[in-house]
């Protein structure tokens, strides 16, 4: 078969790097290794536009044992343990089969995570949609939920927290990012490899059939009214096979003296980027008898089994004679075990069809000369426009204003989703969905790790660099709360098309940014993703870099509590603010802007007041802590009073603090600031252990009101009851 | 192995079970008890004083819940050791298999809003005794979660007037049940009492620093049948 140029386009390929693979191959490739660079070279695979600014991130530091490159990133936890983690997008097939979508979204992170030999602890998740009226955004909402609750819970690892953020730029591209984090023996972590000539290459899991063929290259293309068409490149999740495959592969890692040599999923480009990028590592070569892959479709081409995308596979390499160890255990397990290939010695990732050769492409062209382009830059032009903030009439009803806000789909409450997610399975959460992160157990240890994801896309839109810098400082606050230190962060940077300038001025600001706060922070970057060309009909989503943060907490657990657990607390605001209205949740919602610049980040502030938290904690000081985001003091006030269902909610009597505008003070969403409860009795104590960090007493808990005096005069008095109602009925009724 | 000094209780692990390791360690909590993992294809259930069935999708739930996991191996031990006397539980994934095992009456159906429920609920302790709710029934109500998406019991009239006769309702929800469940049943015993089923897990709430222990009384209360009988 002759390649055309149009064989080419429907590649995905640009003539120039067509042309590259005929310089490094010295020939024409066949069709089938037009596929496999197709996929490897996609940006889905490759990272072609965004490498040369993911180099310049801190991915090193005294905790981290695995940084970017593998599954996925480690992090030591101390006394043998490490925590594996990260972060991954499958945003395009949730669009168009959000159910599929979102399932096989979350099975693909679990693998990553258990591939490595942790066994995953906690799943979270990272959730964007459009406007809640638009004709599709329900329609999205039920099926990702449910994909993701079907998949985690059915796999029997909690879904224990995440973010979700509506925006209109999100019509027609939701985003759906999904997180796990595994624990496992420091010693004990298996890597993507494939070494030592001879040694056999196993198949494992689920046969393959013709689902997800280019999935990764849909994942590296703008939507278009033809998208709907490509229904048939989404994946479809088998969470009781993965389960099947969890255990087993846990099994034959756990045995003494293990015969594997190196294991990965099969992900984006399945078969192909696994077996390449296993070869890439190990310097090695391969080569796959591909008549051996097991199938469950029939007449499957070369070129189809290498692109499949078929869910809940893996390849395996081990030592050679050590072929039964791996039957005995996956047949235990009802599973497949197939050896499908060989390593090599000559460098070359071989296949052959029934003892034809099919492709023979040297690793390092698919790897090390894969394209990587440094992609125009150019600030937007609407940028200085946005950033100004013009004059906004003051709001006079502040209880009125914030009984609007707190029914806003941005901050109401999230029950109606995590009711839908298993968040106990594994008998170890102890914050539960809803606080400002979670924290979950490691049995037979004093050890919690503690997980936060964060992103406000409208404050990365108005400034890429301190939007994104704020989501990291945000992170690790949210952290400080429960009395975790960060110890990592995964992130996954979800934009518009690279090729557009702005687009990639808008990445390369968020990167700058993300590093900048990493390094301030020290919390360094140990795994991500990469999702571009989020854009439908030439409208580009909010610029939205999610960060997981992972933190840990050692010692008795932690009673702190995001709300007000009596009456008869004292409570006060740590960190200080001016009533920053730039960016607001206040400004968007009750003045239709989106514009100022986004609250700016005090990398020494932050840093005070997360030690400052760690130690409150720590010494059981305060009965809660509470994180200052989206609707500033008055939303988290009102946050703190919310108890369960059922219950009146915990009053509050509290005085606002500052001088100027009382909607800015209430609603403002300065950086660095936290409202913590505490036993009058203590104050001393308190007042000790936050030393250095801007203090301010603003009330006291009681009663079934929220009140909020401005100078001697209620500014806001309004029943915790009915704002309960107003923040907890919002989800459920706009989606019924 | 069970230590000699106490009861030997079976956990038995189906494909698809995902709360195994939990129950394990809430029995193992509990002064007297241990606990031991049986695989589904064992066909030797060995000799314990209980057998525990527990949560998850056993075979992915994707025919009938428990309807496959009831034909495993192991499950001819399990009804053999039912009736002899012995004390079974199943939780949640378990409580549908004893279902489909004909163990225990009436079926669990999709919750009444076809959605996952994932919540802590009351329930009220009632009916006759077994060995799982020693002293608990009429005492203080039990707060613990549930975590399904077929848990809303169901029975024709004759069979559910027949288990309310004979004090067959052990847990009901206060308050109304959540997923639709008749006569808000979250947990039942068969008509000789030895054989529990519930959708809510009170392995997951034996510890107070998970949010609450109500769920060690059934484990404590099957010690204190094992060590009175």
């Amino acid at each position: 078969m002759t390649i055309t140029p149009d064989m080419v386009a429907e590649h995905g390929l640009t003539a120039d790097e067509y042309q590259t693979i005929l310089d490094v191959m010295g020939r024409e490739p066949t069709y089938v290794e037009l596929g496999v660079f197709s996929v490897m070279w996609s940006e889905h695979c490759s990272y072609k536009s965004s490498r040369v600014h993911l180099k310049t991130l801190p991915t090193e530091g005294p905790t981290v044992l695995i940084g970017p490159g593998e599954n996925a990133g480690a992090v030591d936890l101390g006394d043998g343990l490490a925590a594996v983690f990260k972060m991954e997008s499958h945003n395009h097939p949730s669009y168009i089969e959000p159910y599929q979508g979102a399932a096989t979204g979350v099975g693909g992170i679990l693998r990553d995570v258990f591939t490595m030999g942790a066994r995953p602890v906690a799943n979270l998740n990272s959730l964007r949609f459009g406007r809640m009226d638009h004709p599709r955004t329900k329609h999205l909402m039920h099926g990702v939920v449910a994909g993701i609750g079907g998949y985690g819970n059915c796999m029997g690892i909690p879904t224990v927290g995440g973010e979700l953020r509506f925006h209109e730029t999100y019509d027609g591209n939701c985003l759906v990012n999904a997180f796990t984090c595994g624990v496992v023996d420091a010693e004990r972590i298996f890597l993507g490899t494939a070494a030592g000539e001879g040694n056999p290459v196993f198949y494992v899991g689920a046969r393959t059939g013709r689902d997800g063929i280019h999935g990764a290259t849909m994942a590296s293309e703008s939507f278009d009214e033809g998208s709907e068409e490509k229904r048939p490149t989404v994946q479809v999740g088998d969470p009781f096979q993965e389960k099947l495959l969890l255990e087993a592969c846990l099994e034959l890692m756990g045995s003494d003296d293990c015969c594997i040599v190196g294991i990965q999923d099969m992900g984006a480009a399945g078969l192909t980027s696994s077996s390449v990028e296993m070869a890439g590592r190990g310097g090695a070569g391969l080569l796959l008898e591909l008549d051996k892959i097991p199938v469950r479709e029939e007449d499957m081409t070369p070129y189809e089994l290498l692109l499949s995308e078929s869910q809940e596979r893996m390849l395996v390499v081990i030592k050679e004679g050590r072929e039964d160890e791996v039957f005995a255990i996956f047949d235990k397990w009802d599973l497949t075990a197939a050896v499908v290939g060989r390593v090599t010695s000559d460098g070359v990732w071989r296949c052959s069809w029934h003892g034809e050769e099919v492709a023979a492409i040297p690793v390092t062209s698919l790897t090390d000369t894969a394209p990587v382009y440094d992609r125009p830059q150019a600030r937007p032009d609407w940028q200085d426009e946005a950033q100004a903030l013009p004059e906004v009439p003051e709001a006079r009803d502040l209880g009125a204003t914030l009984t609007a806000l707190v029914a806003d789909p941005e901050v109401c409450e999230r029950r109606w989703i995590w009711r839908q997610y298993d968040h106990q399975v594994g008998t170890d959460t102890v914050v539960l969905p809803g606080g400002d992160a979670a924290l979950v157990r490691i049995k037979g240890t004093d050890k919690f790790l503690a997980f936060a994801t964060d992103c406000n896309g409208r404050h990365v839109f108005l400034d890429p660099h301190v939007g994104t810098a704020g989501a990291v400082a945000e992170g690790c606050r949210n952290l400080a709360c429960v009395g975790a230190t960060p110890l990592g962060l995964s992130d996954c940077l979800n934009f518009g098309n690279p090729e557009n300038p702005a687009i990639m001025w808008q990445f390369a600001r968020a990167i700058e940014g993300m590093g900048e706060a990493c390094r301030e922070l020290n919390v360094p970057v140990v795994s991500g993703n990469v999702s571009l060309y989020n854009e439908t009909e030439g409208t580009s989503i909010l610029p939205t870099p999610s960060v997981a943060v992972v933190g840990l907490y050692e010692g008795p657990i932690p009673t702190v509590s995001s709300r007000f657990p009596r009456a008869g607390l004292a409570v006060a605001l740590l960190g200080t603010g001016e009533g920053h209205l730039g960016g607001s949740l206040y400004l968007a919602t009750q003045h239709g802007l989106q514009r100022g610049m986004p609250p700016a980040v005090d990398y020494a502030a932050e840093r005070a007041l997360g030690d400052a938290l760690r130690r409150l904690v720590a010494d059981g000081l305060v009965e809660t802590a509470h994180d200052l985001s989206d609707g500033g003091l008055g939303l988290g006030l009102a946050e703190c009073c919310f108890q369960e269902p059922g219950s009146p909610g915990i009053g509050v009597v509290a005085a606002l603090p500052g001088a100027g505008r009382a909607d800015a003070r209430l609603f403002g969403e300065d950086a660095g600031r936290v409202i913590i409860a505490y036993d009058p009795a203590r104050e001393a104590e308190i007042r000790a252990a936050c030393a250095g960090v801007p203090f301010t007493p603003l009330g006291e808990t009681g009663g079934d009101r929220l009140r909020i005096n401005d100078g001697g005069v209620a500014a806001v008095d309004v029943a915790v009851g009915a704002l309960y109602k107003a923040w907890s009925d919002a989800l459920p009724e706009a989606l019924s | 192995m069970a230590s000699t000094s106490s009861f030997d209780v079976a956990v038995i692990t189906f494909p698809g079970s995902n709360c195994d390791a939990d129950l394990r360690h809430a029995v193992d909590l509990v002064d007297g008890l241990s606990a031991r993992a049986v695989w589904h294809k064992e066909t030797d259930l060995g000799a314990p004083d209980a057998v525990l069935l527990p949560g998850g999708f056993s075979y992915g739930d994707y025919l009938r819940c428990g309807a496959i996991a009831r034909f495993s191996p192991v499950m001819e031990e399990v009804i053999a050791f039912a009736g002899g006397g012995g004390p079974v539980l199943g939780i949640c994934n378990g409580f549908q298999i004893l279902t489909e095992a004909g163990l225990l009456p009436g079926a669990l159906l999709a919750n009444r809003d076809l959605k996952f429920l994932c919540q802590s609920v009351t329930l009220e302790v009632e009916g006759r005794e077994t060995p799982f709710s020693r002293g608990l029934a009429g005492a203080k109500p039990l707060t613990m979660p549930i975590a399904h998406m077929d848990g809303n019991w169901y029975a024709d009239d004759e069979t559910a007037a027949r288990v309310e006769g004979e004090g067959q309702i052990i847990f009901r929800y206060q308050g109304g049940s959540p997923n639709g469940a008749r006569m808000d049943v979250a947990g039942l015993s068969n008509a000789a009492g030895n054989v529990v089923g519930m959708m809510p897990h009170p392995e997951r709430a034996c510890e107070d620093a998970l949010g609450g222990a109500d769920g060690l009384g059934l484990f404590q209360s099957l010690a204190g049948f094992l060590q009175s009988r």
